[in-house]
């Protein structure tokens, strides 16, 4: 307990941090679920792949710690492009091989929640063998610096170096802190106003309320659909430059538990919320945070698990209720 | 257990009430589905329960199945309250029900679904089904001499094999109503069963819908937008519009009613399309 | 990775559903009628004779069957585990359509009872263990159901898979139950020993009776591995005559209908959430019986035996052969066990041909490799009016 006291402003920050990566993370679950009522299982691999490429581009471009700011700002700018493109390719890809046939088919949503365990299956086992791929090829050699060690932890070199910028209660938020949090609350207003002023948003909302009176409307509900996933993946990507830059690490298999917590955000938040997924985030990382401060750090995972289940249990519709179709415009 | 025998007599058409509305009201959020609702089901009749769309006609049967809770006011079957049972339990009691779009049980067999109906009234465990008792052995045989009877009667015996989801349009809703009546029913509850009928098929239904009366000795309770067959087929018919009863009498006296022909005109002006269909008045 | 990516190649969807059966030899129905047409004594000495050849099938060491890496024993004793797991499951997932993703938590739960309870914290006898490994899963199936059956169809997934998670992480971090370094001595079997049961050799094409190879009778050791098969075919076949009396009966019928839809079920008078919960608990009590066994035979266990990525492999064994039909079920635990274990040499493209089996199957096959009897034909018709349909799509 006096642990909590203690370091109660640096858990804090950081599980806002945690909160901002499944917060956006989540918004892949949610919008999707929004539209088609479907857990998008393989969302996971979505930011895992987004991840990977973040690195790859640092490691390309082999900019130490410390250059130039602008230098700095560029790189990072690069990988988060390169993580956001990466994702929402690997989303569209998704939808594509995972959905599109059941979608059409109209095929029970079991059905369509295994396709998608299998893509998400493949994609991580692809990653975790990318130098066998590689080797397919015969690029082994040339790719050695992406794919050498495909099973073990890949390291993110982050081009800026951390910094404090003020100290609160004993802890020193860093430069890095504030960038993730500011990004994530930004990219949510961003993507707010995208589902309520664009045609595309306006779409996604109609669709997410009544599919078939939508389409009645001259609503092109695939395209709509495309149009969903994309978005989400983007966010993945984003939210994996912002994880790496402040946990320095990813994995092939290391997107699975954080998916699994970002639906939990998104149903804390209310799954098909937009709003609520970033609320969801943050309530999920503050509870992780405190929780293994209260019992211990092991039991981390165990806090989600559990907050998963009594949420699903007790109020199923989330914390802001359910319904991308009504989100207020 | 209700009473199937099979009587070739027709029941008595004004028996007491079996199931009673008693100023019942549901509310959803902001809107009334219901509001004040009162009509009994008399033993042995067939009661037609009409209005437009939206008038809470699929909610009054909601209600009567346990599948909405009144806010307000009581529902009572054989003069006994329905009170909190589970649905499951409301059907052992002796109200079963079709459904207004077909929801059988569409990768089982025609047999099979009546098989289920058939085992509302079992009490077969799983002790009794691994070791086959008598009790397991004696269900089985009188559920499938129920099905097979009750398929029979309603001309779907040459089907039993079938895949319910294969059967053809008008098979599937009558093996609504075979399911159904395998429960054992003492109050039939009809949702819309002549939707999407032809006239020949229309009348081919409000005689069975007679049959099951006179023949089965079933109480008959039909929600239906086809005026003819409502008004041919019922011997009284109750009038809901916007979730509160506007009438409720002898099927001549309902359609001289103002309140009704108004509630009715009043459709047709929203949406003058559907009066056609639903026929005249 | 080469047999995940052709398939569709060369299956085409029209092609593959009728080829399938003759290569097999599966047209279902022809085989049932002809099987059913026999003579009873006939009948009754066709299925001895296949009881009778899978009891056998470790002492034969079939040339191209046996894998020539491991202990054929005990490939076999992982077979039997896989295939008791899927019908267990198929119980929650097929019969009554709860897809449950924490399905290995049931498992940790019969073989840590076994390993805690009969080596850890007490020494209890194996007899005793068994059934009480059994009992707490069923509770525990039930205290799980209970709550979480309410939650509907695609929730219940991510409930469950938290649940397994939750029992994994607890073993993982609690030193009663062993923590990380895991449980060794849990106690085997007690062995009776009667006889040995010599193996097969073959040279060529004839067999030898190869009698420096044995197999002690009922001796549940370290080495052979072959008792613990015998065992757990046994308890198969327990299950399998069980699993046909709950579907023959009301029980059965009220699951499938809980599966086809839970509110007509309801409304018909089938009390679905019992019915629902009766499943996990049957589930659960098969699940916890294999753990337990499992425990039994490994003599050491821990967390990193009860991953998440086994209840998927569950769920792949299930899905794959076809779920709500037992024997296509056991076909998908076959497939799931066997082929990785007969060919070691591409375990590490195993998951990567899983992944890419069940999005395949899930797309292309959704019923399974075998469906249930009935389901065959309404998929021919779903396909034809699906073929019209993209007609008039395309006009």
């Amino acid at each position: 307990m006096s642990f909590l006291i203690d370091n109660f402003v640096e858990l804090t920050v950081t599980g806002l941090v945690l909160g901002a990566v499944y917060g956006l993370v989540a918004l892949g679950y949610t919008l999707v679920y929004g539209v088609l009522q479907l857990i998008n299982f393989a969302h996971s691999e979505v930011w895992m792949f987004g991840s990977f490429a973040a690195v790859w581009v640092t490691v390309a471009l082999g900019v130490a710690p410390g250059s130039a700011l602008p230098v700095v700002i560029g790189v990072l700018l690069l990988a988060l492009l390169a993580a956001m493109t990466v994702s929402g390719g690997v989303a569209l890809l998704l939808e594509r091989v995972a959905y599109r046939r059941l979608i059409r088919l109209d095929a029970p949503k079991l059905v369509a929640l295994i396709s998608a365990i299998g893509a998400s299956f493949a994609l991580a086992e692809i990653m975790g063998l990318r130098d066998r791929v590689a080797g397919w090829f015969g690029l082994r050699d040339t790719l050695d610096p992406y794919v050498r060690s495909a099973r073990d932890n890949t390291r993110f070199q982050n081009p800026l170096e951390t910094e404090g910028v003020f100290t609160v209660g004993g802890y020193t938020v860093s430069n890095v802190d504030i960038i993730i949090i500011v990004s994530a609350i930004l990219m949510m207003v961003a993507l707010d106003q995208f589902i309520r002023r664009t045609r595309t948003g306006r779409g996604i909302r109609a669709v997410a309320q009544d599919s078939e009176a939508a389409a009645l409307m001259g609503v092109n509900r695939n395209r709509i659909i495309r149009a969903t996933f994309l978005v989400g993946g983007i966010m993945a990507g984003a939210a994996a430059l912002l994880y790496l830059m402040r946990f320095g690490v990813t994995r092939w298999n290391a997107g699975f538990l954080l998916g699994v917590k970002a639906f939990t955000a998104a149903v804390l938040g209310g799954i098909g919320n937009v709003r609520g997924a970033l609320l969801g985030g943050f309530i999920l990382g503050l509870a992780e945070n405190y929780g293994s401060a209260l019992i211990g750090s092991e039991w981390r995972d165990v806090v989600a698990f559990l907050l998963l289940v009594v949420i699903l249990l007790f109020r199923p519709t989330g914390l802001l209720g359910e319904s991308l179709g009504r989100a207020r415009a | 257990m209700p009473s199937t025998s099979v009587s070739e007599q027709p029941v008595t058409r004004n028996g007491a009430a079996l199931l009673s509305l008693d100023d019942v009201s549901i509310q959803f959020g902001g809107l009334k589905a219901l509001d004040g609702v009162s009509f009994d089901v008399r033993e042995g009749e067939i009661l037609g329960l009409i209005g437009p769309n939206g008038a809470g006609k699929t909610t009054c049967f909601n209600v009567m199945t346990g599948v909405y809770q009144p806010t307000s006011g009581e529902v009572r079957f054989a003069g006994e309250p329905l009170g909190r049972r589970k649905r499951f339990a409301i059907t052992r009691l002796g109200i079963a029900r079709t459904f207004q779009n077909i929801r059988l049980f569409g990768n089982m067999t025609a047999l099979e679904n009546v098989l289920v109906g058939a085992d509302a009234h079992h009490r077969t465990n799983v002790i009794d089904a691994l070791v086959r008792s008598p009790r397991h052995r004696r269900e089985e045989r009188e559920g499938e001499e129920t099905a097979r009877e009750v398929m029979k009667f309603l001309g779907l015996e040459r089907r039993a094999d079938e895949l319910a989801r294969n059967l053809s349009y008008g098979e599937q809703r009558r093996l609504e109503i075979a399911r159904a009546m395998a429960t054992k029913p003492r109050l039939l509850c009809l949702d819309e069963p002549a939707a999407g009928f032809n006239p020949a098929e229309k009348a081919q239904l409000m005689d069975l819908i007679r049959r099951i009366r006179d023949v089965r000795g079933l109480t008959v309770l039909l929600i239906e937008h086809d005026m003819g067959l409502v008004m041919g087929v019922s011997d009284r018919v109750a009038v809901l519009e916007f979730g509160r009863k506007i009438a409720e009498g002898a099927p001549v006296d309902v359609r001289n009613d103002p309140a009704v022909i108004a509630a009715y005109l009043g459709t047709e002006a929203d949406d003058a399309g559907e009066f056609d269909q639903e026929g005249d008045l | 990775m080469t047999e995940g990516k052709a398939s569709p190649d060369t299956e085409p969807a029209s092609a593959r559903s009728m080829a399938w059966g003759p290569r097999l030899g599966w047209d279902r129905g022809a085989l049932a009628r002809r099987v059913t047409a026999l003579p009873r004594p006939v009948k009754w000495a066709l299925i001895g004779l296949v009881v009778v050849l899978l009891y056998a099938l470790p002492l034969l060491e079939i040339p191209i069957v046996s894998t020539p890496d491991t202990d054929f024993g005990g490939v076999l004793f992982t077979v039997a585990s896989y295939v008791l797991v899927a019908l267990g499951l198929n119980i929650v997932l097929g019969y009554a359509g709860l897809l449950d993703l924490g399905y290995v938590g049931f498992y940790a739960i019969g073989a840590y009872t076994v390993a805690v309870l009969g080596s850890l914290q007490a020494q209890l006898s194996w007899w005793l263990l068994i059934p009480l490994a059994v009992v707490l899963t069923t509770i525990s199936g039930i205290l799980l159901g209970a709550p979480t059956l309410r939650v509907r169809g695609d929730y219940l997934a991510i409930v469950t898979l938290g649940f397994g998670e939750i029992i994994r992480l607890t073993a993982l971090n609690t030193e009663w139950l062993g923590a990380a370094k895991g449980i060794t001595g849990v106690p085997r079997p007690p062995s009776v020993e009667l006889f040995e049961v010599p193996h097969l050799k073959w040279e060529g094409a004839t067999a030898v009776v190869d009698l420096d190879d044995t197999t002690r009778f009922l001796f549940f050791g370290v080495a052979d591995q072959t008792p613990y098969y015998w065992l757990t075919l046994t308890v198969i076949f327990l299950v399998l005559g069980a699993d046909r009396m709950l579907r023959l009966s009301r029980i059965g019928r009220g699951w499938e209908a809980t599966r086809e839809d839970e509110d007509a079920a309801e409304l018909m008078g089938v009390p679905t959430f019992k019915f629902k919960l009766l499943a996990f608990a049957c589930g659960a009590f098969i699940g916890g019986l294999s753990g337990a066994l499992f425990a039994s035979r490994q003599g050491f266990i821990n967390p990193e035996s009860f991953l998440l990525l086994l209840s998927i492999l569950f769920v792949a064994a299930v899905v794959v052969g076809g779920a709500g039909n037992r024997w296509g079920v056991i076909l998908g635990a076959v497939v799931v066990a066997y082929l990785p274990e007969r060919f070691r040499g591409f375990e590490e493209w195993r998951l990567l041909v899983f992944g890419l089996a069940l999005l395949l199957l899930a797309n292309f096959r959704p019923q399974g490799l075998i469906p249930p009897r009935r389901a065959k034909r309404a998929q021919a018709v779903d396909e034809q009016l699906e073929a019209l349909e993209e007609g008039t799509a395309r006009a």
